[in-house]
This record gives C-alpha cells, structure tokens and sequence, in this order.
C-alpha cells in the first residue's frame, strides 16, 4: 500500500547493535525487503560471515550458517548444491570478501556459482576496530596504516566489482551506495536483480554496497555518507558492470 | 557376493557412495588423488555432486556448508592438504556437523615426500585445529577395513554429530586387495531437523553456528561437547588383540604398520619368543582398555611401532601407566619400517642377541634408561 | 491520515532521518532514551506526508508509518 512502512517479516525482532549510522541496519532492511517480497522467506539460507555482521543470523528470520573469515562463498557452495532449489546468499564485508576470502569470492564467480553475495565496502575492518583493508582509500588512516596508506606498501585498493565482472560466471554484478534516499532506493533495486538472477539459474550475482563506518571512521553519520559521496564514489564508480545477456 | 581387486583410494571412494555419501568436495594431493579421481566418474552416476574446489581450504568449507544442509558428505586429502582443513574442521566439530574426513599420510612435515607415513596422529587425535574437540578417528590396516570402517563412518557421524576422520597411508591408498561390499539396503537417511534447509511451512529459524560470545553459554557448550565426547569414549573404542593373552612383550601397531608388526610376531613366535600385538582401529577414543587386558603381570615390556618419530607412543604411555617400559621403532618420511627390523627389535628387548645382528637396521629408538638413538 | 511512529527505544540519535526529511519535521528529543540515546522525535505530526523517506534512512528500523482511516472520529484500521 502506498506510504506504509513497516518492517519486513524476513527481519527477527532483535535489535540492531550496529553503531548508530551503520549502513549495514539499511542494507539488513532491503535485503530482507526483496526476500520477502519475492516471496522466499521459507527456501532462503543466509551465510553470515565474520565482521560487524558476524551475528547476521540473530537478524535475518531464515535459515543461516555462520562461515569462517572469507569462506562465506564456499559455505554457500555446500549448500547451494545440496538444495538447489533454495535461495542462498552470503553477506560479507570487505576483509572477509576482498582479503582473506578473495580467492573463494573469484572461484564462485568462476564456477557461475548459483549464489548472490552482498557485499558491504566501508573500507575498513570494522569490528576489529579500524584495521586497514584491502579497499582502504590511498592517504586514508587506518589502525595499522597510521600515516595514511601508502602505494609503495600496500598498492592501489582493490575494485571488486571491475575485477569479478570479467569473469565469466559472473552474471550480474552492480555497485551501489546508500548514502541517500534515492540511492537506497537503487541499491534495493539492485538487490533484488542480483537475486532474481539466482532464481533464474543465470550465475553468480554480486552488489556491492559503499557503506559507511562512522565510528571507525571518526565522524558523525550524516558526515560519513558525505565522505561516501566525496571520497568513495569518485574511486569506486556506481554501476552495473555485468547484467545478465539479453535473451534473444 | 562377489570380490573386487580394487586399489584402496578407489575403494574408499565406492564405499562412500554405498553409505549414502553423495557430496564429495576434493583437491588434488598425492597420494589421494585417485579418490576424487573415481567419486568425479562415480558421483554422476549416482545423481550425486562431485566438486573439486579451488583449494583444501574451500573444500572443507564446502563440507561445512554441505553437511549444515543436512547432506551425507565426504573429503580427502593428505597431510599438508589436512592442515589446511584445520580451521574448517574445528568449526565442523564446534558446530557438531556430521562429515567424513579422509586423509591418506604422507612423509612431513611441510611439503615432505609423498610416501607413506603416520606422522598426523597428533594432528588426528590431540586438535589440529583451535580449541577443545575431539574428532573419531579410524586407522584401517587393510582395504576391506577401510570399505567396512568408510561405510560405517557416516553412521557414526550422523548418530553422534560429529566429524569422523579415517587415517590411511600411501600404502594402503595405493595398494590393490581383494574387497567386498556388505549390501546394506539403501538405509533411510536420519531426518536432520537441525539442517538448514530453508524454513519450509515457517518453522522456527535454524542456525548452525560455532560462535558464543557469552563465555558461560561458550563454557556450557564447552561442557555438552565433553558429554559426548565422554559417551563416544565409553561406547566406541576398537582394538585387535592379537596373541596378547600369554604375551610377554606387547607390540602396539595401526594400519600398514600393524601388518609389518604381525609378521614380526610370526617370527619371534617361531623362536619361541611370547610376543603379541594390540592394534588400535580406533585412535581416538584411544583403546586403553584393550592396553590394560594386554599388559598383565606376565608383561615385561611394551614395543610401540609408527612410521613416525614417536606419536602413538604417547597415549601407549599413558595407557601402559607405568607398569612396564615402552619402547618405540620407527622409520619416517616414507621410509617403511622392515618386518626383519622389527623382530630384531623385538629379540634385542627380550634378550635374545643372538638374533639380533652386529650391524642394525636403521630407525629410530628410544631408550628405557632415557635418550633416543637413531642408527644408520 | 499518516501516522508516525519512532520506536524510542530503538533509536540511536544517529540523525539521518533528519537530515533527509523534506519538510525538516524531525528532531532530536532532550530526553535519553534507555540506551542513553536523544531519540528522533516529530512534534507536528499532522505535517508529516508519509513519504517514508526517514524510515527508509533509517539504520534501526526504528520508524514505522501507517495510513489511518477515520470514521466519525474514530480509527477505523488502527
């Protein structure tokens, strides 16, 4: 109905513990939305990872197997390829995906794995209190990068969404943001793509969403998504970089 | 029934599928490359999925994940592949997922050799991975153990919730036997209402989860897994006994090796010479009850015979309480120990130096008044 | 008629719902909510169209907004 709003069925009643702020309360809330829009709160299975989102499974009301640092998308693999017919996606920041579980997010996209992946860049480790990551900004501070990361150590950071989007099982892949209400509005619409691409069997699907980490980053959250919209977006361009190929 | 020569990799993998397994995620490693070899023809056939993953470390993921689905699942690998698989196995176990975890030794440690050794029992048996569990841990010594032992594994699994490890060598993935497979009636599966496999008619959420941040709820959970693993010690140890009832010194073997030390038993036999054997087909629960029968006032002492520098032998120790010496030979890194190696063994304990030749064959040994000798 | 409710308890104070609201209608409570939190809170509710921009900024689900009908002074849906 219009100008309802009301909370998704496929979210438990726990509270969020994130920060105040956190995108991850937002991209809970659309991940649920599409869930339980396409009606599939009862074949979902949720991978949750290790980070901020580590207890992922207190809020998303499915089925959900918590993974190892970075193996989300091989958890996610045993699943999928036992109930094919259920929904499966993993959630993952950017230390659990682009560092530690790199090589398990590329062989998934390799394989066309049948999965959907939601990935929360805020380019930094969040839970572990502000560790560089390998999509920390170049000159950006970090715990472990005190003077700003530099080149010469750490190279350039990572493109998620470019890199996976040669890949050939790779079906869908977009980057989004949620920094304001017509973005969140897109990034909700991006995710459903990305699992409407699983239900059709297409391949592996990705969002990557720019997210915001206020407390690690030292602002106040309406200051972080500024510095998503001036710092993140200019380097981590919004986009669909692999759609499904047209039917013809 | 019919038998089959069947090389034991290839056994290993048909007996799988004849338990009901059928999700098998794998990764090249000698010398168990033939088990995904076959389960990748046979797996197909059975409308079962074979994957090979990227790494050891995906695999055992994927075993993870398949297993909280409620899948009947299985991986191989060898040593350094097994260490890989740590971390995915600590998290199987705190989770209490049932799986099978094959590994098929190789020499180590590091990247080693690729020849037969049984230098993973502390790995197998003591963690491996972080904290405070306990995987089932079968040692068959011959391919018909294994097929019996593989097809058992995934009851044993389901029935306790638990990661059940089968400790092979190169010898015995490589080598051909004649096998035979019991038909068992394909089983109904146990209903897992556990798994998460989607919450079908909206039941209640399940999760399968190894993280309590709550030390007294991680402490309780701590404490149920030691219930379990208190029943799995009192009802699941296995042992042969083999000639141990007179015996007047103990041999302690497990797979290849055992069979080595049996022959070994046969000739010191023949000069008269009261030897006997306990071989452990459970490691873990380690069968200190079968070593408390064999070690009687008629013991005087206790020969503990690895392909390894000496990991048996600690729990042979510990078993053996005191009572009388325990010695230990060993070959490593491949190298597999000779029948003729370990009867002069057995004669240079009982005295019997007429047996034993000027030049000995090389191995380890240790030293009841203390200190190791390796000769050669 | 639109009807707004801020979960109290809930909010954090993070202030992204007023940052984005069209008509500038929400603002942050004197009092601490028991997180220790000056929750959001809009004074003139009549004002508020229900666009649901808020609730959609919102990181805590904290907003909810329904459509109430009256009838002779008296929530029909409520």
């Amino acid at each position: 109905m219009a100008n309802e709003f009301k909370k998704s069925k496929a979210l438990t009643d726990k509270k969020f513990h994130y920060c105040p702020g956190c995108s991850h309360g937002v991209i809970h809330r659309l991940v649920a939305e599409v869930i339980e829009e396409l009606d599939v709160i009862d074949r979902t299975v949720g991978i949750a990872s290790v980070g901020c989102s580590v207890t992922a499974y207190d809020y998303f009301n499915v089925d959900v197997v918590q993974a190892a640092h970075g193996r989300a998308p091989a958890v996610g693999t045993g699943v999928k390829r036992v109930h094919p017919n259920n929904v499966v996606f993993t959630y993952q920041g950017d230390g659990d995906l682009a560092a530690i579980g790199m090589s398990e997010i590329v062989h998934a996209a390799i394989r066309g794995e049948k999965l959907t992946t939601i990935f929360v860049n805020n380019t930094t480790y969040g839970m572990t209190g502000g560790q560089m990551a390998p999509t920390t900004l170049i000159g950006q501070k970090a715990t472990t990068a005190p003077s700003g990361r530099e080149v010469k150590d750490y190279g350039y950071p990572v493109k998620m969404s470019e890199l996976l989007s040669t890949i050939e099982g790779a079906a869908y892949i977009s980057r989004v943001s949620v920094h304001t209400p017509a973005h969140v509005n897109k990034a909700k619409k991006a995710i459903k793509k990305a699992f409407e691409t699983q239900m059709r069997g297409e391949g592996f699907s990705l969002v990557e969403i720019l997210s915001t980490c206020p407390t690690n980053w030292g602002m106040t959250p309406v200051d972080s998504l500024k510095w998503v919209n001036d710092n993140m977006i200019p380097y981590y361009p919004l986009g669909e970089f692999k759609t499904p190929a047209e039917v013809i | 029934m019919h038998k089959a020569l069947m090389k034991g990799n290839e056994a290993l993998g048909e007996a799988a599928i004849k338990a009901g397994c059928r999700y098998f995620f794998g990764y090249p490693i000698t010398p168990q490359n033939e088990v995904p070899e076959y389960l990748a023809k046979r797996m197909p056939e059975v409308d079962g999925v074979f994957l090979q993953a990227e790494s050891e470390v995906a695999a055992i993921n994927m075993v993870y994940g398949a297993s909280a689905a409620g899948a009947r699942v299985m991986t191989s690998s060898s040593s350094p592949g097994i260490s890989l698989k740590q971390e995915g196995i600590s998290y199987i176990a705190a989770a209490e997922l049932p799986c099978v975890i094959v590994n098929i030794m190789r020499g180590g440690p590091g990247l080693g050799g690729i020849q037969a050794a049984q230098s993973d029992y502390f790995q197998a048996t003591k963690g491996g991975g972080n904290g405070d569990y306990r995987l089932i841990v079968y040692a068959p010594a011959s391919i018909q153990e294994l097929v019996d032992i593989t097809m058992d594994a995934f009851d044993v699994a389901d029935k306790y919730r638990n990661p059940v490890m089968i400790l092979g060598d190169g010898v015995l993935g490589q080598m051909m036997e004649p096998v035979e497979f019991k038909e068992t009636a394909l089983k109904n599966l146990p209903i897992k209402p556990w798994a998460c496999t989607g919450r079908k008619k909206y039941r209640p959420q399940n999760i399968v989860n190894s993280l309590y941040l709550d030390a007294e709820v991680l402490e309780q959970h701590n404490f149920d897994l030691l219930d379990k693993y208190e029943a799995i010690s009192q009802c699941e140890k296995a042992a042969e006994s083999y000639m141990t009832s007179d015996a007047e010194i103990v041999l302690v073997a497990y797979g290849t090796t055992a069979r080595i030390v049996k022959a070994a038993v046969h000739l010191a036999r023949e000069k008269g010479i009261k030897a006997g054997m306990v071989r452990p087909v459970t490691l873990w629960p380690f069968p200190d009850n079968y070593m408390r029968d064999a070690v009687t006032t008629r013991t005087k002492a206790v020969l503990t015979v690895e392909m390894s520098t000496g990991q048996l032998i600690e729990d042979v120790r510990l078993a053996v309480d005191g009572k009388v010496p325990v010695h230990f030979y060993g070959r490593v890194g491949g190298v597999v120990p000779s029948v003729k190696a370990v009867y002069h063994e057995i004669c240079r304990i009982t005295g019997q130096s007429s047996e034993v030749p000027d030049k000995i064959e090389k191995g380890i040994r240790y030293f009841f008044e203390g200190g190791i000798r390796i000769n050669g | 008629m639109t009807k707004i409710t801020f979960e109290e308890d809930t909010c954090k104070g993070c202030e992204l719902c007023i940052e984005f609201c069209p008509k500038n209608l929400i603002s942050l409570s004197n009092r601490f909510n028991d997180k220790g939190f000056h929750p959001a809170t809009v004074k003139n509710t009549s004002k508020c169209s229900g666009c649901a921009i808020c609730a959609r900024m919102c990181p805590d689900v904290a907003i909810a907004i329904e459509q109430i009908e009256y009838e002779r002074g008296a929530a029909v849906n409520a």
